[in-house]
């Protein structure tokens, strides 16, 4: 855009500077060398401007071009986006391999959405309707799910002077037109941009009370998540923590999933975009693919990219949200991300803070964690953005400074177990360890929704497992042999908890989705075995007779023997305890 | 360009500064030449108005600041590529050291690779065979895969590793195509010899392309290796449509050369000195495996290193699991008892073996067989830490039976000869033939039906007679 001649000074990697130049803002887009990569301005002094690359540098020249744009890097926001899959800046990478084929190649400014796609539009507005920031002008079907409503770009405001008729549209086709307070005319296409580092505003934030149901047992019943909320999933390698996104993202009862595979392998988004496409969603019979975006900047991609997906990702939520959509953005995984942030840092010779991460880790991740919530959107509608970050801790080490950082701002804490993931317990979400600070904001709707003695069951639960964790010490040193008959109950009704209730196994068709009414139920029935044979002891029954009964093998296999759609069959199972450990107290 | 840069500014360990320059590229290849006739090759790592840093494969020994002329080439390294570098034994920078003369290009490659697009892979699936039970049954290895082995100094990886190049197998389609990309980095004079004896011996040297960096080779050599390896395997899988399984070891070194380069260069060190880059540089090594669209072809590696002080959590190891699918751990403990391969059942894992085993591939029953293995040598843990404490007599009969099984799969299922190949029915068999050594309830990973049809205690009564003898010498 400006006709300056500014050139390359220095390359060190991802990082390219310019020397003695004052026409450069900081955090604003440039094209960097002949080949045009795209690079955002990252520090301006005197003497130099920092450019980060996001593409790789190899053949880049000392005095090649650098070419502002004047404008900070931006997500282009526009139907298209849903079940397509972008790289770290919003590229789209299907139609990169038909341009590039297999390998990723460098220079390719391509528009992120399909201009050529026609999608049916209805436009809600007309001639001399006064629009403010927000407000929707057009929808359309972009999937079958998903109705796409183009809005006001939040700082924008006037008198629409053209609507043009309802019907078949590209992305770039004027729909309306505005006039502004200035009095000059804008046309507004269905596209609009929105810098990626900036949060989209919102009319007010709204208390968070409604859960983010995900048929996950261990996680709606015992540590749960609030729609608009925000939960980290540490844990070291082979614990889990992609799966467990996997599932979440598949089952959630979000209205889109961005999936955001940052610095993660490349095969597992393969497997993403494959399973995607084959798993109906059970409610609307579609594919998940039709609620679902992908973010892939795989490891091997270059690091620059890889901090922007983030901001890429939670920008594209915050554009859905503020359509009225409940979004859940799953990022895999913010230590890469924080690992980019260190390497750039390091490359521009910054003081290191804790084990080489800069200083400002910390306020990163605060900024990312706080684009969550439950909001009214300036439209008046509402929408949720909830963030499940995954976290994979240096050495499986919970006091490493991404894990410790990440821990002050989310409140909900899936913590992933290396010993558990061994017995191949999974989830392997560790219940000692993990916590959720949505239990109180949530239990009104668990009473109100499920069953009035939700909160209650869920208490009984814990404190079975909590009893166990405390007799396991005992049994460590001397064996289980010597408990007295009350407290190896307790560990046996807590076998059924570990292996019955909280292991949930993601390839059995029943077992992969539970519905909140059998989870109840299932708690239910553990909390009444545990009752009525506690109270069976009482009475000068032995153990070992009540466990001949074979009524605790039978609630570990409940979950598979009774499918979803015929929860009466819990009943059968309450009366046999009852009548079973009855019959043996006579 | 036959601009030649007389002299250089700086030499600093492996890398050299010159100045006054212009038109150089980042990451661009420049010869350097000494006035005793001799050339060294050098890559660009930084640019700075006039200056220019190179690293030098070849060390710089003998490089004064006067003795040397320098000629940017305007490339990137790359080596010839053909489907006759298999059988052949290249130098780390990729330059035949076998003393067969050169490799006559059909491509020439650029050892830098680019970033696969996500959307053009395939998910991997079927695996290669083995022959070696517990990694097909437990930790099967899937065309496409990355799969490291973790080891430790003293350990059996080398051999475990010419087993598997010895023993490798496809099944199914496209099976005669497969050959082994063999990158050697810092490893010891007898033990590169040890690899190309054996190799030699098997007869499998003719479809093996080896790349070797002895250790005491220079270190930028070494960072060259893996990138030369890849780059010939990526050739010939997706080119050449072959099956090629990519060995490197010892990825240690690789790092520390890594980290060496990086010191010099006076970068900030992350965790352990090791540059800050370490992850992203190590998975621009491994994600060069995989399957994609358009080829028959697949690059499936197998990098092998050596874990500091056997602890897992080390930044070398630990960057490595958190990029590869998976992991196949070694046991000290195991490896001394005499146990081959002492690998630890509990720490490996296989991630995309699910979707490339059962039906169609191996055996309908593999994964109820290597779950209930896996939850059975999980709970033998438990019994002997509780027997350590309260001895084994006081055991129950479950835990004493746990205690026998464990015994037991240490040392038939785990140990194997070094010239045992066992079909994957063999394996699958001998699991069962283990399991049914244990209390039928006991086994609550396995679905009734199969359990019913395949359970029975004779079995293993049967598969205890004939090996009763070597088992019960072994506590």
């Amino acid at each position: 855009m400006n006709e300056v001649n500014n050139t390359i000074y220095s390359i060190n990697g991802p990082v390219v500077k310019a020397a003695d130049t004052r026409d450069f803002s900081m955090l604003e887009m440039v094209y960097v060398g002949n080949k045009r990569l795209i690079g955002e301005v990252i520090g301006v002094t005197d003497k130099f401007t920092t450019i980060q690359v996001y593409e790789d540098t190899a053949g880049l020249k000392i005095g090649e071009p650098i070419e502002s744009t004047g404008q900070p890097v931006c997500a282009t926001l526009g139907p298209g986006i849903i079940s397509n899959i972008f790289d770290g800046i919003e590229r789209p990478l299907r139609d990169m391999t038909k341009l590039n084929g297999a390998f990723v190649a460098e220079g390719n400014a391509l528009f992120s959405l399909d201009t050529e796609k026609q999608y049916d539009v209805t436009v809600t507005v007309k001639i001399g309707d006064k629009l403010k920031g927000g407000d929707i002008y057009c929808t359309c079907p972009e999937t079958a799910l998903i109705t796409h409503k183009c809005m006001l770009s939040p700082n924008v405001s006037g008198e629409v002077t053209f609507a043009a008729e309802n019907g078949k549209y590209c992305v770039n086709d004027t729909i309306i037109k505005l006039k502004l307070a200035d009095g000059t005319e804008m046309p507004l296409t269905m596209v609009q941009k929105w810098p990626i580092k900036k949060a989209r505003p919102m009319a007010k934030r709204l208390p968070i009370n409604r859960p983010l149901i995900t048929g996950q047992r261990v996680i709606d019943t015992i540590i749960p998540i609030a729609k608009g909320g925000t939960a980290a999933i540490p844990g070291g390698f082979g614990t889990g923590k992609t799966m467990t996104q996997h599932q979440l993202a598949k089952w959630c009862d979000a209205d889109i999933i961005v999936y955001i595979g940052c610095g993660e392998r490349g095969n597992e988004m393969t497997q993403v975009l494959e399973e995607f496409g084959e798993l109906i969603d059970p409610k609307s019979n579609r594919p998940l693919t039709d609620r679902t975006v992908l973010i892939a900047n795989t490891s091997n991609m270059p690091v620059a990219a890889r901090e922007a997906s983030i901001y890429t990702g939670i920008t594209l939520a915050e554009y859905y949200r503020d359509m009225g959509y409940h979004i859940a953005i799953m990022a895999d995984s913010t230590s890469r991300w924080a690992e980019a942030l260190r390497e750039i840092s390091g490359r521009l010779e910054e003081m290191p803070a804790e084990e080489g991460f800069p200083a400002y880790l910390p306020s990163r991740l605060s900024e990312f964690y706080e684009r969550a919530g439950y909001v009214e959107n300036l439209n008046g509608t509402e929408g949720s953005v909830t963030i499940i970050g995954a976290v994979s801790p240096q050495g499986s080490d919970f006091s490493e400074p991404v894990t410790q950082n990440t821990k002050r701002f989310v409140r909900c804490f899936w913590a992933l177990d290396k010993s558990l993931a061994y017995a191949r317990h999974y989830p392997a979400i560790d219940w000692n360890q993990s916590y959720s600070e949505y239990i109180e904001d949530l239990s009104d709707y668990y009473n109100k929704n499920v069953d009035a003695d939700f909160m209650s069951l869920r208490q009984e639960i814990s404190n079975i497992l909590q009893e166990e964790t405390k007799l396991m010490e005992i049994v460590k040193l001397i064996g289980a042999d010597v408990l007295p008959d009350d407290q190896k109950l307790a560990i046996e009704t807590a076998r059924v908890v570990r292996v019955g209730f909280l292991q949930q196994n993601a390839y059995h068709k029943d077992d992969t989705y539970v519905p909140l009414e059998k989870q109840m139920l299932m708690m239910r029935v553990i909390v009444e075995l545990y009752h009525q044979s506690l109270d069976a002891l009482k009475n000068g029954v032995m153990l070992s007779d009540i466990l001949a009964l074979g009524l605790f093998d039978k609630a570990v296999k409940m979950k598979y023997d009774i499918p979803n759609d015929k929860l009466e069959m819990f009943d059968d199972y309450l009366k046999e305890i009852e009548e079973k450990i009855g019959a043996l107290s006579v | 360009m036959s601009l030649q840069y007389v002299g250089l500014k700086d030499i600093n360990g492996p890398l050299v500064a010159l100045e006054g320059v212009s038109g150089v590229a980042y990451d661009e290849i420049a010869r350097i030449r000494l006035n005793d006739g001799t050339e060294r090759i050098g890559r660009v790592v930084e640019l700075e108005g006039d200056k220019a840093i190179l690293q030098v494969f070849e060390g710089t020994n003998g490089i004064s600041l006067e003795n040397t002329r320098t000629i940017f080439s305007g490339k990137p390294l790359e080596i010839p590529l053909a489907t006759e570098m298999l059988g052949r034994v290249f130098s780390g920078a990729g330059k035949p050291i076998d003393g067969l003369g050169d490799v006559f290009p059909e491509k020439m490659g650029d050892v830098n690779g680019k970033s696969l697009n996500p959307v053009a892979r395939q998910y991997p699936r079927n695996y290669i065979h083995t022959g070696i039970s517990s990694i097909d049954a437990l930790m099967t290895l899937i065309r496409g895969q990355k799969l490291p082995i973790f080891s430790g100094s003293g350990l059996s990886h080398n051999k475990l590793a010419v087993q598997i190049v010895k023993q490798a197998k496809l099944t199914g389609e496209g099976s005669g195509d497969f050959a082994i990309v063999f990158a050697a980095m810092g490893v010891q004079n007898d033990v590169a010899n040890y690899f190309r004896k054996s190799f030699e011996e098997t007869g499998a040297s003719e479809r093996v392309c080896m790349f070797l960096n002895l250790s005491s080779d220079p270190i930028i050599e070494r960072l060259l290796t893996p990138l030369c390896a890849l780059t010939a395997a990526e050739y010939l899988a997706f080119e050449k449509n072959m099956h090629i399984l990519v060995i490197m070891t010892d990825m240690t070194s690789y790092a520390e050369a890594l980290r060496e380069f990086s010191s010099s260069k006076g970068e900030i060190p992350g965790r352990k000195g090791y540059p800050g880059y370490l992850y992203s540089n190590l998975a621009a090594l491994y994600e060069r495996a995989g399957v994609i669209e358009g080829s028959t072809g697949s690059v499936t590696q197998i990098p092998i290193l050596t874990m500091p002080n056997d602890d897992i959590t080390h930044p070398i190891p630990d960057l490595t699991a958190y990029i590869t699918e998976g992991q196949i751990v070694f046991d000290r403990e195991l490896d001394q008892r005499g146990v081959y391969p002492g690998l630890s059942v509990l720490l490996s894992l296989s991630r995309l073996m699910k979707d490339g085993i059962g039906e169609g591939y191996t055996r309908a029953d593999h994964a109820a067989v290597s779950n209930q293995l896996f939850a059975a040598y999980a709970k033998v843990q438990d019994a002997r830490s509780l027997a350590s404490v309260i001895g084994e007599e006081e055991l129950s009969d479950a835990d004493r039976a746990y205690m026998r099984f464990g015994r037991l799969f240490e040392d038939n299922f785990l140990n194997q000869g070094f010239d045992e190949n066992r079909s994957m029915d063999e394996t699958l068999d001998l699991g069962w033939d283990l399991l049914c050594s244990l209390p039928k309830n006991e086994l609550d990973r396995i679905d009734e039906k199969l359990l019913d049809e395949k359970y029975d205690p004779e079995r293993a009564a049967r598969f205890l007679e004939n090996t009763a003898p070597a088992s019960e010498d072994t506590e």
